[in-house]
Parts: C-alpha cells; structure tokens; sequence
C-alpha cells in the first residue's frame, strides 16, 4: 500500500516529506542547473517540472563490477542529489543497497518493470561477459547477458553508469578472459547514454536523469554517446595546473620541487590532454579536490581502454605484444638506425658497383677540361 | 681533341609550383617534427617566476598547429598541380599501373638499390623525372601524411570550434580514444624521420654517380638530358628534314 502511495508523488512532494526545506530544495535545483549547464533564467523550470511531474522510475543493474560506481554515488556532493535518486523516490530495484533480497528483490523488480513498462530508466553497472554464453556473471540464477536483454526491453534509455559498463571496463582489459562488452554494444534499439569514469560524478547521473524530467528528452550527446554538458571538455581545459602547462612548468618527478610547487603533471604521465571529464570542474568529495590536485595524475579512467594504458604515470605508452620496454620511440629509433645503416653501407657499396661509371664520367670530364677554349 | 663525350641536353622538369611545394614541405615537416618531439616530451624547465608570466609550451603548440595548416594547404595545391602542372608532376608518374612504370621499377630496383651491373645501357631507362620507385615512394608519403593530417586533426577537432577540424572527429572513436590517436599520430612520424635520410642520401646517391644535376633540379628546375633522348638532336632534325624531302613535303610548313 505504501509503494503505490509513494508512487503517485511528485519529486518535490517526496523531498518535503524527507524534510528537507524549500530553501533546501530551491538551492539543489539551482546547483544542478548550473552544473547541468542551463541559464539562470531555466532554472524555473526545472523547479516547476520536479514540483509537477512525476517520479521516474529507475531499475539498477548490477553486472561485472566493483560496486564503486555505487559508492561514489551514495557520496555524492549534495545530500539530495543521492536522495532523490536513492532513498525509495526512484530506485525501485538496486541489488547492493534495497532493504528486500534474493526472490522479493528480484519479484519487486519484475513489478515495476511491468508497471512501468516503456517509462523507467535502465541504469547499468558493470560489463557483460558474452563468452560461453555469459556464465561469468549471473544474478538470480540468469546470466548478465539476459538480464539485461529482459530488462532493457522495456526501459526508455539506458544509462551506462560507470567505465565497465560504457567501454568494458577493467574486465575488458587485455586479453579480456570473459569476453566483456560494454552495454552499447549488446543494446542498439534503445538510447544508451554513457556516463563513464571509474567512478563516475554521481551528479552527472541526476543531471541525466533531471534532464529527462524536465524536458522529457535526453541531454545532447557527443560522438561517443556521452553527455555533452558533462564530458565537453577535458580535465585538462578547465584544470587549475592549465597556466603551468602552457608556461612549460613541468613536474618530471614526485618527489621534486616543482612537484610540490605544483606544476603541471603532464610529463608523469598526465592523462588530462586527452580524458573527457568534469572532475576539474565539479571535484570529488565535496568539492574538496580532484586527483591532480591531489598531486595525482589524471589516469584518464573515464576514457576508452584506460586500463590497456599503462604504465600511467608515463607519457609514451608501450607497443602491445613488444614486450615492457619497447615503447614507440625505441622502434622509431631502430627504424631511423636501420635507415641511416642502410644508406650508409649502400653509399659504400655504390662507390665499388659503380665504379666504371663513376671513373669513366670523370675520365670524360677530366678531357674536356682541359679542351676549354680560351 | 680527346675521346668522345655526350652532349647533354638542359630538361625543364620541375616546374615552379613543384619547387616551392616541395621547399616548403622541407620547411614544415623540419618545424612539425621539432615542436613534435618537444610536445611530446618537453624540457623540463624550473623558472622562479610564475606561470602566467610564460606561454612558451603554448607556443610551441600552435606554431606546430599553424604549420601543420600550412603543409595542408600546400598539399592541396600540389594535388591539384598534379593534375595541372607537366608530365613529370602529374599524378600518373606516382602509381605504378603501367607496363612501362612495373618495368622501370624493376630497372631502378636492380641498378639503383641493389647495384646490379646494367649491361643494356637502354637510354629509355634513364628517368627524366622521377623514376617510378622514388615517386612511388612519395606516393606513400603522401597517404602517410594524410593519416597524421588527419589524426592530428582528430586531435584538435574537440577543442575546437573551426569546421575543418570538426570533420574529422570520427577518427578518435574509429582508432580507440584520443590516447591511440595521439599514439600513432606520434609513432608515423618516425616514418618520416626515415623516408628523410634515404630520400636525401638517394639524391645525393644519383647525382654523385649520374651527374645530371639531381640534387640542383629542385632549385633550378632544370635537369640534364642526354641529347639522343630529346627529339630535336641535329642528327634527328636532318633525317627528318630528308625523310619529308623525299616524301615531297615542304619543310618550311612544318615546325
């Protein structure tokens, strides 16, 4: 009785009921706006579609992972943003966290995927492994692999939270022994909006979802299927260290003055040119830091393959199947060796294969010097 | 008087849209590799004053994207040349799909690169431009600078708000990230490094054993030719003029 009750309530109803103050709710609405990348002027807006419409629902699943996705999210910056996701408004099925287990969790989740048919949001954490059939991983006596297939069947998007779930994550990491593959790759007739990082913002998921309820469409997304307002830029555009990098300031070790001068980390191996992120922007733990501020190279683990990277905290990475220490430099330097060995023992080959042209030329020449006419 | 030697005939080969194209490259490819390499591992340096009072690294950044514009857009009008410019810059001489260029690449494979004696002494193998192993091997240089062009390109499309950049996105998801994009648009360069020293060493190489001006054609344009090769040799102009006496034509008509 209480869970259709719950049900029929708007975000804002349920987030009084809480507790928490208007004022409370006025300020995470506006903090959201502006991480969501909307003018001032929208956040009316948004206020009025979370005091109006209903409830999303929200199913949660669990596949290959480490549950840090999870734990990021719990942690989020404002108690809200965790809360309105989290705390029975919308989650209706998440198998680390709901009070209910084993037969009712998974008979809770078969109800509301029926009731909701069409109308919820998927959220995926973790990769599926699709090899001998996906017995690596099963839940409730069915693989990854059918899990998801059942569950995506009905969702209006799917929200592929975390790196595992987005790209494959560390399971897909070289030689990839379970043949993961990330959500998209298994679902293409539904949206699937990626919100990679190992662990992802947890704001980015609210941001996503608080887009969907107020403009009832998905946020814009990258090529990569990302969204845009949170992965527009890199880590390295809106980073603190940004001016040391363009002055040419580098770190070379940890332990060194510039170092704790707090130089750019570029040259140990600072992933930050090349990662889609908004830990510059938004920071971890409240706003407390983010890894290069900590003194921490970013490792880029919201990106593609990070995993395969390595060794991360170096700049050129490793020819794969060449062993440790072949890195693309020394190949070009054995290349560029061999050119200039080439050309050298040709030259000297030259002078003796071709040495009746050579000396008859000069011997040509050498005539008709001395029959110049005056 | 000594003993017999050729007469040499001046050639107009490289014309001059082919010259500065190919000075220009020099130019460019110098500068692309030298910020490259910084780029890629710049000198540390430890400065007492504060960031803002620097912008070298930024520098050298965009002088390697500006330059990197700068080939391509030579690149571009060398292309065209290559459809409007003389026989010997035209797009033909670079693919070998003729009888004639497979001949002549097995001719300069056996004389020039593994030093085999040439015991016919054909003067129709003596290239006049290119041979066709050396354009052929532009050739390639060509499809290897269109893939640094256009992972370099992949590289800034993100950051930047220009089109032409933008176009070439695809490229990040296709080869696996920017860090793979970054990785081989670092690693082909070294292809570069190593077409330069055989490149240059094969210049030095024909003009130091055939001495008909290899190495100064791309200042002057011009190279020297064996007159039996060029039409108009005296010996040729008399057995015309006789054949179309014979033939009862009047000379003078003709040019």
């Amino acid at each position: 009785m209480e869970k259709t009750l719950q049900k029929e309530e708007t975000y804002y109803e349920n987030i009084r009921k809480k507790g928490y103050s208007r004022r409370d709710f006025l300020r995470f609405v506006t903090y959201m706006a502006a991480f969501m990348g909307l003018e001032t002027s929208m956040v009316g807006q948004v206020v009025k579609a979370l005091e109006t419409k209903k409830r999303i629902p929200v199913i949660w699943d669990h596949f290959q992972e480490c549950t840090g996705c999870s734990e990021s999210f719990i942690r989020s910056n404002h108690p809200l943003v965790a809360d309105l996701i989290l705390d029975k408004i919308s989650l209706d099925y998440t198998d680390t966290l709901m009070a209910a287990s084993g037969f009712p969790a998974e008979e809770a989740k078969k109800q509301s995927i029926k009731e909701n048919y069409g109308k919820y949001i998927l959220v995926v954490e973790g990769a599926i492994p699709t090899k001998d059939n996906g017995v690596y991983c099963s839940i409730a006596g069915m693989s990854a692999l059918d899990v998801l297939k059942a569950d995506a069947a009905g969702a209006a998007a799917i929200l592929s939270f975390g790196s595992c779930s987005s790209w494959g994550g560390i399971q897909a990491a070289s030689p990839n022994p379970t043949g993961a593959v990330p959500v998209n790759a298994l679902i293409k007739d539904k949206p699937v909006i990626r919100v990679p990082g190992c662990p992802p913002i947890s704001e980015v998921m609210v941001g996503v979802v608080m887009h969907y309820v107020t403009f009832g469409t998905l946020p814009a997304l990258d090529s990569m299927g990302r969204p845009k307002q949170f992965y527009g830029k890199r880590v390295h555009d809106t980073c603190y260290r940004r001016a040391y990098f363009d002055a040419g300031l580098f770190a070379e070790s940890f332990d060194s003055y510039e170092a704790k001068q707090g130089y750019c980390l570029y040259k140990l191996g600072c992933r930050g040119p090349l990662t889609y992120n908004a830990c510059a922007s938004m920071k971890w733990n409240n706003g407390v830091s983010y890894p290069i501020e900590s003194g921490n190279p970013c490792i880029g683990c919201s990106d593609n393959h990070f995993w395969d990277n390595d060794p991360f905290t170096k700049r050129v990475e490793n020819v794969p199947g060449l062993g440790i220490e072949s890195t693309a430099n020394t190949i070009g330097k054995i290349v560029l060796g061999a050119a200039i060995g080439g050309t050298v023992a040709h030259a000297v080959a030259a002078n003796f294969a071709k040495k009746k042209d050579i000396r008859s030329r000069s011997k040509k020449g050498k005539v008709n010097e001395k029959d110049i006419k005056e | 008087m000594g003993t017999l030697t050729y007469n040499f005939k001046r050639v107009y080969v490289w014309e001059i849209p082919v010259r500065l194209f190919h000075w220009i490259t020099v130019l460019s490819i110098t500068i692309l590799i030298i910020t490259g390499f910084i780029i890629a591992d710049p000198p540390a340096i430890s400065s007492g004053t504060e960031a803002v009072f620097s912008y070298w690294f930024g520098y050298v950044r965009a002088i390697h994207m500006i330059t990197a514009y700068i080939l391509i857009a030579v690149v571009i009008v060398r292309v065209y040349w290559a459809f409007a410019g003389n026989q010997f810059a035209n797009w033909r001489n670079y693919i070998p799909y003729t009888k004639k260029g497979f001949k002549n690449m097995l001719y300069v494979l056996k004389v020039d690169i593994f030093l085999m004696r040439d015991k016919e002494h054909k003067l129709s193998n003596i290239s006049i431009g290119h041979n066709y192993v050396a354009s052929f091997s532009y050739f390639i240089m060509f499809l290897v600078f269109v893939f640094q062009a256009i992972t370099g390109l992949a590289l800034m499309s993100a950051t930047s708000s220009w089109w032409f950049p933008k176009m070439f996105h695809w490229v990040v998801p296709l080869l696996g990230g920017e860090i793979a994009v970054r990785y081989f648009h670092h690693i082909f360069i070294w292809i570069f490094l190593a077409f330069i020293v055989i490149h240059v060493y094969l210049v030095f190489y024909h003009d130091y054993v055939e001495a008909r001006g290899e190495a100064s054609a791309m200042i002057s344009g011009f190279k020297f030719i064996r007159s039996e090769r060029i039409k108009e040799s005296e010996k040729e102009i008399i057995e015309k003029t006789k054949k179309q006496m014979w033939e009862g034509d009047q000379p003078g008509k003709e040019n």
